[in-house]
């Protein structure tokens, strides 16, 4: 199937798959991490199990990004 | 080792300088190893000592990166007390191994980046500093 992933044009295997199976082809090591918008929705982390990404659909993710200046 | 212009530096420390005592943070963009321009974004802690993205915000800041034709190079925030190196709670909430972690110091006014990669057996977090060249306009 054809995936836009992060804006970019992307060939997956199958018909359709899991967000979270989606996140471990991508080497996400730590799917907890990061948010994800299937087709412009932000889903909630419970979802990435159940969410099917099918062909054509437009997958965004990004790492959660935080941080802090104590313990230096 | 990334490059940043000027422009765009000058446009950290100014945002760091804005946002103090709170700590500014924000997205670098463009291609390679070049820096092109930033995204600042919106530090939800509010806090003097911590910053977090908003996610939402961050898919505006991809949306805009691709517009651009960007990639999301590095982030940045700003220490408004402390050196331009990765705290221990940076190094422990920096989970993406592709993206630079750029560190602005106010009192120091330098920038420093790093890279934060996982070791596969142990987990432990590696630590690289990334030479980070301010280019003259």
């Amino acid at each position: 199937m054809k995936l836009t992933i992060n804006g970019k044009p992307e060939t997956v295997e199958g018909s359709q798959i899991s967000v979270i199976e989606l996140l471990s082809l991508k080497n996400v090591k730590m799917p907890d991490m990061v948010s994800v918008q299937l087709n412009g929705t932000i889903l909630d982390r419970k979802q990435f199990g159940n969410a099917m990404v099918k062909d054509n659909d437009d997958v965004a993710f990004l790492y959660f990004m935080g941080g802090g200046s104590i313990k230096l | 080792m990334i490059h940043i212009p000027q422009p765009v530096f000058q446009g950290i420390a100014e945002h760091a300088a804005e946002k103090a005592p709170n700590e500014a943070c924000g997205y670098l963009a463009g291609t390679g190893t070049s820096i092109c321009d930033r995204y600042p974004m919106t530090n939800i802690d509010e806090s003097e000592t911590h910053f977090s993205f908003d996610p939402s915000e961050q898919f505006a800041a991809l949306r805009w990166a691709n517009a651009s034709g960007y990639e999301l190079i590095a982030i940045y925030h700003s220490h408004p007390a402390t050196p331009a190196r990765l705290s221990q709670e940076d190094i422990s909430l920096a989970n993406d191994p592709d993206i630079v972690y750029v560190v602005y110091s106010i009192p120091e006014k330098v920038i420093r980046g790093f890279r934060v990669s996982v070791h596969g057996e142990t987990g432990e977090k590696l630590v690289e500093p990334v030479e980070t060249h301010i280019l003259p306009v």
